[in-house]
């Protein structure tokens, strides 16, 4: 079970704005599936090694060599707002 | 010789290797039955034409091939079923896509899909749903359903797709083709768009077992771009084993659960076939696989969630809200740009990664994924397979299950265990079965599980009960 709280609060971690609509609907489309995947709750998995990744690697190196990376303007193109060759955003402080 | 589109892409190469078969010929047919497009299957195609391909490929020797809309093309637009990426043209190329026009396969185009590859019916692409070629009416499945749709709907000869809870096989399963998701770390990652990094990979969706590892054996290998991808040692060969003698074959209980009669009954009849053909049937225990859903659906948000980060509305892609402050730009355009299922996975994800709820939520479902790996570990102790119906039901209704969420994530049911311990496993086309509640017959999946690495035995098996089945029905032979 979700309160429309933690649905609010989880929204603004997840930088996403919802309408009252949407939050309405999250909250009983996550309780709904909470509550499928709470079963997992009560398994008892003291002393189990989690798995983060299936594939046994250690430490994949290379050769520390200098390449060419992507050129600026080919880096720059698919920017909604390019300027001087940077990236521009707007200022993360309200006017 | 067969008409063209009739061959195979195996029988294609070879005609083409030797000198029977004019590679330009070949693909410019594929090229005309694909601007037949009337199941919204391709978001883009390469015309083709005066200017030459849009994508460049060095000389054609290999069957000309459609690729899912996830994979980044440089230059061509690569929207992964997202508005967020609407005339996003990367400046990269993927490995998948590179190695297949270094073999001389031209690509076709991208196909349709579920927005970030979530979802199982192609229902959450930005662009519409992809119909299904054996009943319009119904969905392709996901989330590579455009992928599946070109090739049972002969738009493509073949195609690649990626799966990272069962996205290859389910639609390969609702569309009567092949379907195969190598071991994880068998292909390159490298330019295919993230959904869960530890889970998705990419694999075929052919017509024939042979074409599935003629395409495997170009795809697989190390990528220094991919540190996590090893390639399959010793490399892929063409399958040609003729019985099973000598194979076990195991039947998960847990996984017996409640599914469609129809599918239940291809599914024994398939058992059956297997002891013909020499095979031996066991059951088997997968204990945990039944909170396989649970577990796939804590962690595969959770990776979503941190992968979909980087879509701010800074570096590329669409920006919305850009009059605002930088938070309020990234909260617009992330809102407007997303749809609801992807919103719905970040929230999930998100959340079970909050402080209070991380090892509730995602160390326990990590913990049940090292479960589900053993479990298979310990079947395979036993038996050489683990074979399983791909899905509980056959092709549903276009939005029978939109409003449900859960409903539909429990579609993965049989596809996510062998996704969360990195397995390799191949659905083929088994028979047909009558939905629930009747109407015309429609292609079941047979699902075959191998040990990782193991995908040159899967193939051999898969390829010998092929032949035995002889799956020849086709969309439209009075059944759409």
């Amino acid at each position: 079970m979700i309160e429309r709280d933690q649905v609010l609060h989880v929204a603004r971690l997840a930088r996403l704005s919802l309408s009252e609509e949407e939050v309405e609907q999250m909250v009983g489309e996550l309780s709904g599936i909470l509550e499928h995947v709470d079963r997992i709750g009560t398994l008892d998995l003291e002393g189990v090694e989690p798995t983060a990744h299936v594939v046994k690697l250690e430490n994949v190196l290379r050769p520390d060599e200098p390449r060419p990376s992507l050129p600026r303007d080919v880096a720059l193109a698919s920017a909604p707002e390019p300027q001087d060759g940077a990236f521009r955003a707007p200022s993360p402080q309200a006017e | 010789m067969k008409d063209l589109l009739d061959l195979t892409a195996l029988e294609a190469h070879e005609a083409m290797v030797g000198g029977d078969l004019a590679a330009s010929e070949y693909t410019a047919a594929w090229s005309e039955a694909a601007a037949g497009d009337e199941l919204n299957a391709y978001l883009w195609r390469d015309e083709g034409g005066e200017e030459g391909r849009a994508i460049a490929v060095e000389r054609d020797c290999i069957a000309p091939i459609a690729v899912k809309d996830i994979f980044t093309t440089e230059g061509v637009p690569t929207t992964a079923g997202s508005c967020i990426l609407e005339g996003y043209r990367p400046p990269y190329t993927s490995t998948a896509v590179r190695k297949l026009l270094e073999a001389g396969a031209p690509i076709l185009g991208k196909t349709n899909m579920d927005e970030f590859a979530m979802g199982s019916s192609n229902e959450n692409s930005a662009y519409g749903p992809v119909l299904n070629p054996w009943d319009r009416g119904r969905v392709p499945g996901g989330s590579s359903g455009g992928s599946a749709a070109v090739v049972a709907g002969g738009l493509a000869p073949w195609a690649i797709g990626t799966d990272t809870g069962g996205s290859i096989r389910q639609p390969a399963a609702f569309c009567g083709i092949v379907g195969l998701k190598p071991t994880y770390g068998a292909i390159s990652r490298y330019g295919m768009i993230a959904f869960a990094s530890s889970l998705d990979q990419c694999g075929p969706l052919t017509r024939t077992v042979s074409d599935a590892a003629l395409l495997l054996g170009i795809l697989q290998g190390h990528d220094p771009c991919d540190s996590t991808s090893v390639g399959i040692e010793g490399g892929v060969s063409l399958p040609g084993r003729e019985d099973l003698s000598g194979l076990r074959f195991g039947v998960p209980a847990e996984l017996r659960g409640d599914y469609d009669s129809g599918v239940r009954d291809v599914f024994e009849q398939t058992l059956k076939r297997i002891e013909d053909l020499g095979g031996e049937i066991a059951e088997v225990s997968l204990p945990s696989s039944e909170h396989g859903i649970s577990a796939y659906y804590v962690i595969a948000p959770a990776e979503a969630s941190s992968n979909l980060a980087r879509y701010d509305g800074v570096r590329y892609g669409m920006r919305a809200g850009g009059d605002g402050d930088l938070v309020q730009m990234y909260e617009t355009t992330r809102s407007e740009g997303f749809g609801p299922e992807v919103k719905r996975r970040i929230m999930l994800g998100t959340y079970a990664l909050s402080s209070g709820y991380y090892e509730a939520y995602y160390g326990q479902a990590q913990k049940v994924r090292t479960r589900i790996a053993e479990d298979f570990t310990g079947a395979f102790a036993d038996v050489d397979f683990v074979v399983t119906p791909t899905a509980p039901s056959v092709a549903f209704g276009l939005g029978e299950k939109t409003d449900d969420p859960l409903s539909m994530y429990l579609n993965d049911f049989f596809t996510v265990p062998m996704s969360l311990a990195g397995i390799p496993a191949i659905s083929i086309p088994a028979g047909l079965a009558e939905p629930e509640g009747g109407g015309p017959q429609l292609p079941v999946g047979f699902q075959i599980a191998a040990p990782a690495f193991a995908e040159q035995k899967l193939l051999d098996a898969a390829y010998a009960l092929e032949q035995g089945i002889g799956f020849d029905a086709k969309p439209g032979d009075g059944n759409g």
